[in-house]
């Protein structure tokens, strides 16, 4: 299978060095950073890129841009891994567009375009018979898409539980465990690289928040929004409130919740008890489905990182070849 | 309600008969000899849940099959569900805050505990609620919400109970 990535961050970045190192039937055809672009019909040598990203901090030929890379290379399949940009979708979810009328399938870690348009492109990918998937958009290397859609086909999903942010979960567990203020949890994540310089996306909500509405228009495709969000942060907690909760044997997460028949969506911090299975330390992230048959299933796994997200990435990759590119 | 009746065979079915008679649910049932006694009087402690009004009838049907009655104690509130409150909860009238609950009937504020770091800091406070049943206690957090929503306190819910 050929594909091409546009973006070469961490994600990109982790792809291209999991496909270059296994042996998985991969071969990369097209690459696009921000300001450069290299396409090669025979391969491109990934570890010779990388060294020149690292380098010069860009990747290929400043005269090709993602564009042409998107319409030039020969691919099957387009890995969209650009930043995610929550109010416009964009460059993403023009990348994706355009792959798709293109007939190319997409695979994608953007949250952007995906919490956005996800209803369109899904018809838009039927149209053109080919797949959309976004694993790597919710719970990093937890594979909770492939889980819904294969291992719990036939259930009625009734609700869904997560720890979708790693950074408030870091700050959470470490006022808890050592009775930090927030600020000084907030300092800490950010030394540690948890945190970006402007946590906001993370500390009020907004990263869970477009990750449930991810999880909830995958599940049920009624096509809720990031307004629809009930939506509180963890920026004004107290280490009082932790040590109250910790006296009844409880502790304090920020947790998204859906439950379409009481007509919830919702992020929060809440009280849960400390043996609760979404009770998960430092960075991790953990999913509850709750269903008509299997009853309560959760997941536990790593929620961000290079090569986690790359793990979700190359999961699509195959499941598309196994299922559409095999038998073409 | 602690019982006493006679330790002889079949005489504590007996005694738990009338309880599902008038429709009450056993959650309960302890039941412990004192070796040194030669009585021949069993005393039994059951815990137990009854429709509304039914108690009277539970006990008149106990007395028929000879068993007495030494103590009954009546719990009214069986839900429990803790929340925390974060702000400044002097200064937005905390007793107002609580009296919103207890004046309901359905549920009331059971157990405050509260820090106050500094003058003009916010305070975290844990608010353990009681309530008769589960959808009381539902719209008692409904009503927490909407004065955490007045008065510009964070609250901070328990996670639901899985079905």
């Amino acid at each position: 299978m050929k594909i091409a990535i546009l973006g070469l961050g961490a994600v990109g970045r982790g792809v291209a060095e999991m496909v270059a190192a296994k042996d998985l039937g991969i071969s990369v055809t097209g690459i696009a950073d921000s300001t450069s672009g290299i396409i090669n019909p025979a391969g491109i040598d990934i570890p010779a890129i990388l060294a020149k990203k690292q380098k010069q901090g860009f990747c290929g030929d400043k005269h090709i841009s993602a564009g042409e890379v998107l319409r030039k290379a020969e691919y099957d399949t387009l890995v969209e891994v650009t930043p995610t940009n929550a109010v416009t979708g964009e460059p993403g979810l023009g990348y994706i567009r355009q792959a798709i009328r293109q007939k190319k399938h997409v695979v994608t870690s953007n949250k952007g375009p995906i919490a956005l348009a996800y209803k369109d492109l899904r018809r838009l990918a039927a149209k053109n018979g080919v797949a959309l998937r976004h694993e790597a958009t919710v719970g990093g290397a937890i594979p909770i898409f492939h889980m819904l859609e294969h291992g719990l086909a036939g259930n009625e999903i009734l609700a869904i539980f997560g720890v979708l942010n790693g950074t408030c979960n870091y700050i959470l567990t470490r006022m808890s465990d050592e009775g930090l203020t927030y600020e000084q949890a907030l300092l800490e994540a950010r030394e540690m690289g948890y945190a970006e310089a402007d946590p906001t996306y993370d500390v009020q909500g907004i990263d869970a928040a477009i990750k449930l509405v991810i999880l909830a228009n995958t599940i049920w495709g009624n096509g809720v929004r990031l307004e629809d969000v009930d939506r509180t942060g963890i920026d004004l907690l107290t280490p009082d409130a932790l040590r109250l909760a910790d006296e009844e044997d409880c502790t304090i997460r920020l947790i998204a919740e859906a439950i379409p028949k009481k007509g919830l969506l919702r992020v929060a911090p809440r009280i849960i008890e400390k043996n609760h299975p979404l009770v998960v330390e430092g960075t991790l992230n953990a999913i509850t489905i709750e269903t008509d048959m299997a009853k309560e299933i959760t997941l536990i796994g790593k929620g961000a990182g290079s090569i986690e997200t790359a793990s979700a990435i190359i999961g699509d990759l195959l499941f598309i070849r196994d299922c559409y590119v095999k038998r073409a | 309600m602690k019982l006493e009746m006679k330790d002889s065979p079949g005489q504590l079915v007996a005694a738990l008969k009338p309880i599902s008679d008038v429709g009450g649910n056993i959650i309960a049932v302890i039941h412990q000899r004192d070796p040194g006694s030669t009585d021949d009087i069993l005393s039994v402690q059951i815990v137990l849940e009854l429709p509304k009004g039914r108690l009277d009838d539970l006990i008149l049907l106990l007395k028929e099959q000879g068993v007495h009655i030494q103590r009954i104690g009546e719990e009214r509130l069986m839900y429990r569900r803790t929340v925390i409150m974060i702000g400044h909860l002097m200064h937005t009238d905390l007793s107002d805050t609580v009296d919103r609950i207890d004046s309901t009937g359905f549920a009331e504020i059971s157990e405050l505990s509260m820090s106050m770091p500094a003058v003009n800091e916010r305070s975290s406070s844990r608010l353990t609620i009681k309530s008769i049943t589960k959808l009381d206690m539902e719209k008692a957090i409904g009503i927490l919400r909407t004065v955490a929503r007045e008065k510009d306190l964070l609250l901070i819910e328990p996670m639901e109970e899985t079905s």
